[in-house]
């Protein structure tokens, strides 16, 4: 069914399609309509779910840890400074092993206080062992969140997924998505039953006391099942695609194949840089973008395999990493490890300033002029 | 036979659901009210258990002694996390498990005081049991805001004693309208018993106050730890009341109360007190037991 529905509609209606069981969120703009129109799809009878009514955003993510611990699917959504409230549980739920998956809205941190888009939010969680989606348009969050579900439950993987969507741009934007079918979704994601949770016929404590002789393993698991994601990821998109005709990728190519000029980058900068691609394609300027749609685990040899024969790469990231670079910049250039192609870093957007099409005609441009060594940021007022 | 060895006839549930291959300390307080907890409320429980020595005394991976399934949880999250398990499982429809939340006074009083604020204001469907021991032993006695008038601590060293009086989580809990808040003593566990029978039995948010001595922080003996428990009821430092449904009741009153001196000399936390502190401690405990004797005569069975 189509219907016209704003990003953050599109994740809560993805959350319901995945039928899940607890939710427990806290308001926060641009988030807040998430927790609203849950709460009427929760009392109007639409999913069959608790909705916990947290006091906090780290309450919301202990409840969901309590509750996916209890053997039920849950749901959260935060934005900016509710996902840096809830940074101490981030940690916690990826190290316990729990499939939650989590709405993020990236916004800019204070202060000052901004409600626009900003990707230091969810960069900043980055080495808490979720895995991290970046979406582009409605449609992707909603499949984005169904998705997740599947691939976060997986045996093999059993980590937490934090698909984000920036502020306003989609999270208040309408849009028109392809609800599935609840049958199908069934199909496609079964009724969640974790192998490990709270059972009084099994009782065993949860996150005790844990000697170096343990902790050490539990960290290579965790690492070892993000590898594991890159090979199930694909197969979960593979399969999603034969159900419901929608393709998706760790990353998504647009006119690469005989790019020279390459840009990569993420969230709904990457629409704007394919329309970009487009305009310097008419002028003869073979241009191209990669838009990388996972974060968390990295998609290296992917990436790698894509801009291994560009002339240039410039890697636009709306965040800034201080006193070093921008972040998808930074793991580009690691997946780049060994290859000539020189790199560019490009900073724009923060905190919601708009990034229009001439900004990123304007980086090819620059490409075509700087020393790659510098770190460039895109309409500075000086 | 003098009164301290007179035999008592204990009348407590004879299942073991805990194990005694535990971390506690010897005399450990905490560890004695999870024994009885258990034997209250069956292996029909599942816990929510914050950092505090109770994340420790439950034993390292993959060992645990409590016999149920135990979640543990961040320092202050206690209360939410056991807002997910009783969440859970109504949403899956078991309704016949009891959702224990088993928390410090640090993880209650202090950090966790939000968390646990918003559980019981929305009347999440558990019991909540802060097993206090005035102050943060898990990471060395350090003072909490449940640590009382002239302790020593590790923050409250002998030159610059806590000063001021511990929180009244209680008359916070109250004041959330939940249906069942209570103090209990490890030194009267049938007392004890009793009352998470009875906050198993009620839906709803559940809280019960439980004094738990430790003698490593309390600075006494082992073998001491249920006399000083029972010497603070005996003195009213810590009198043993429930709240049911804004029904106030005093479950013991003390005939003939003895002096805070007697249970403040008996623990090595308040060795450096002088006389006129004594003096104004005890004070505090009239007036605070006068006014729950208000509370009572106001608000009462009989009121
Ligand atoms: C956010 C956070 N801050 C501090 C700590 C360190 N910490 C662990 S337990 C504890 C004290 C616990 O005191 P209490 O709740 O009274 O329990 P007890 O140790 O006395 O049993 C502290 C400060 C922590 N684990 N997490
Ligand atoms: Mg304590």
């Amino acid at each position: 069914m189509k219907r016209v529905l704003t990003g953050n509609y599109a994740a809560a209606y993805g959350a319901t399609a995945a039928k899940v069981n607890v939710v427990a969120a806290y308001p926060i703009t641009p988030q807040t309509t998430i927790v609203e129109i849950l709460s009427e799809i929760v009392a109007n009878g639409e999913l069959n779910a608790e909705f916990i009514k947290v006091e906090s955003e780290h309450s919301a993510l202990a409840a969901c840890i309590g509750a996916q611990s209890a053997g039920a699917r849950t749901y959260t959504a935060t934005s900016s400074q509710g996902l840096a409230l809830m940074h101490e549980l981030i940690h916690w739920t990826a190290r316990a092993r729990l499939p939650i998956v989590m709405t993020n809205v990236n916004r800019a941190l204070g202060p000052g206080w901004s409600i626009w888009a900003d990707a230091t939010d969810s960069v900043s969680q980055r080495d808490t062992g979720w895995m991290q989606v970046y979406c582009e348009n409605n449609q992707e969050v909603y499949d984005t969140t169904l998705m997740a579900y599947k691939i976060s439950e997986h045996a093999d993987i059993l980590l937490p997924t934090l698909v984000n969507l920036d502020a306003f741009f989609l999270s208040h934007t309408s849009q028109v998505v392809d609800m599935i079918d609840q049958d199908r979704v069934d199909a496609f994601l079964p009724t969640y039953a974790p192998e490990y949770k709270l059972d009084i016929d099994n009782p065993r404590s949860f996150g005790s006391l844990t000697s170096p002789d343990h902790y050490y393993e539990f960290s290579y698991k965790m690492h070892k099942a993000h590898e594991a994601a890159k090979q199930i990821i694909p197969e979960v998109h593979a399969q999603f695609a034969k159900e419901f005709g929608r393709e998706y990728g760790m990353t998504e190519s647009y006119r690469c194949d005989d790019a020279e000029y390459l840009l990569v980058t993420y969230g709904t900068i990457a629409g704007t840089t394919m329309d970009a691609v487009d305009r310097m394609r008419d002028k003869g300027i073979k241009a191209g973008a990669l838009k990388i749609r996972y974060f968390r685990p990295f998609p290296s040899e992917e990436v790698r395999s894509i801009l291994k024969n560009a002339i240039k790469v410039g890697v636009i990231d709306r965040m800034i990493s201080f006193g070093h670079e921008g972040a998808f910049f930074t793991e580009t250039k690691a997946a780049m490890y060994g290859e000539t192609v020189p790199l560019y870093g490009f900073i724009a957007g923060l905190g919601g300033r708009d990034v229009s099409i001439k900004d990123i005609e304007s980086m090819v441009d620059k490409m075509q002029a700087e020393d790659p060594s510098n770190l460039i940021w895109i309409g500075v007022k000086e | 036979m003098s009164a301290e060895t007179k035999k008592v006839r204990l009348t407590l549930p004879e299942n073991e659901v805990m194990s005694p291959g535990h971390l506690a300390c010897q005399g450990c307080g905490a560890s004695m009210a999870m024994r009885y907890a258990l034997k209250a409320l069956g292996r029909k429980t599942i816990l929510s258990v914050p950092a505090c020595c109770w994340a420790v005394i439950d034993g390292p991976f993959p060992y645990s002694a409590v016999g149920v399934p135990l979640q543990q949880s961040a320092f202050e999250a206690a209360a939410a996390t056991a807002s997910g398990i009783t969440n859970a499982l109504k949403s899956l429809g078991k309704d016949d498990i009891t959702t224990l939340a088993w928390a410090g006074d640090g993880g209650t009083f202090d950090i966790g005081l939000q968390a646990l604020s918003g559980a019981v204001e929305r009347n999440e469907n558990m019991i909540y049991v802060v097993y206090d021991n005035e102050a943060y032993m898990n990471t060395g006695i350090q003072r909490s805001s449940s640590t009382p008038h002239g302790a020593w601590t590790t923050t409250t060293p002998v030159k610059h004693y806590r000063k001021g009086q511990k929180k009244n989580i209680m008359e916070i809990i109250v004041a959330h309208h939940i249906p069942y808040c209570a103090t209990a003593n490890i030194a009267y566990p049938e007392d004890f018993i009793k009352k998470l029978q009875k906050a198993k039995s009620i839906k709803g948010a559940k809280f019960i106050h439980l004094f738990a001595p430790c003698p490593t922080g309390w600075k006494h003996g082992p073998d001491k730890t249920v006399k000083i428990a029972r010497l603070a009821t005996e003195t009213n430092t810590f009198p043993i009341y429930e709240v049911e449904n804004g029904v106030y009741k005093i479950n013991k009153k003390i005939k003939n109360v003895k002096p805070v001196a007697e249970y403040l000399r008996a623990q090595g936390r308040f060795r450096h007190l002088p006389e006129d502190e004594l003096e104004y401690i005890q004070s505090m405990v009239n007036k605070s037991y006068k006014r729950l004797e208000k509370l009572e005569a106001a608000f009462g069975e009989s009121a």
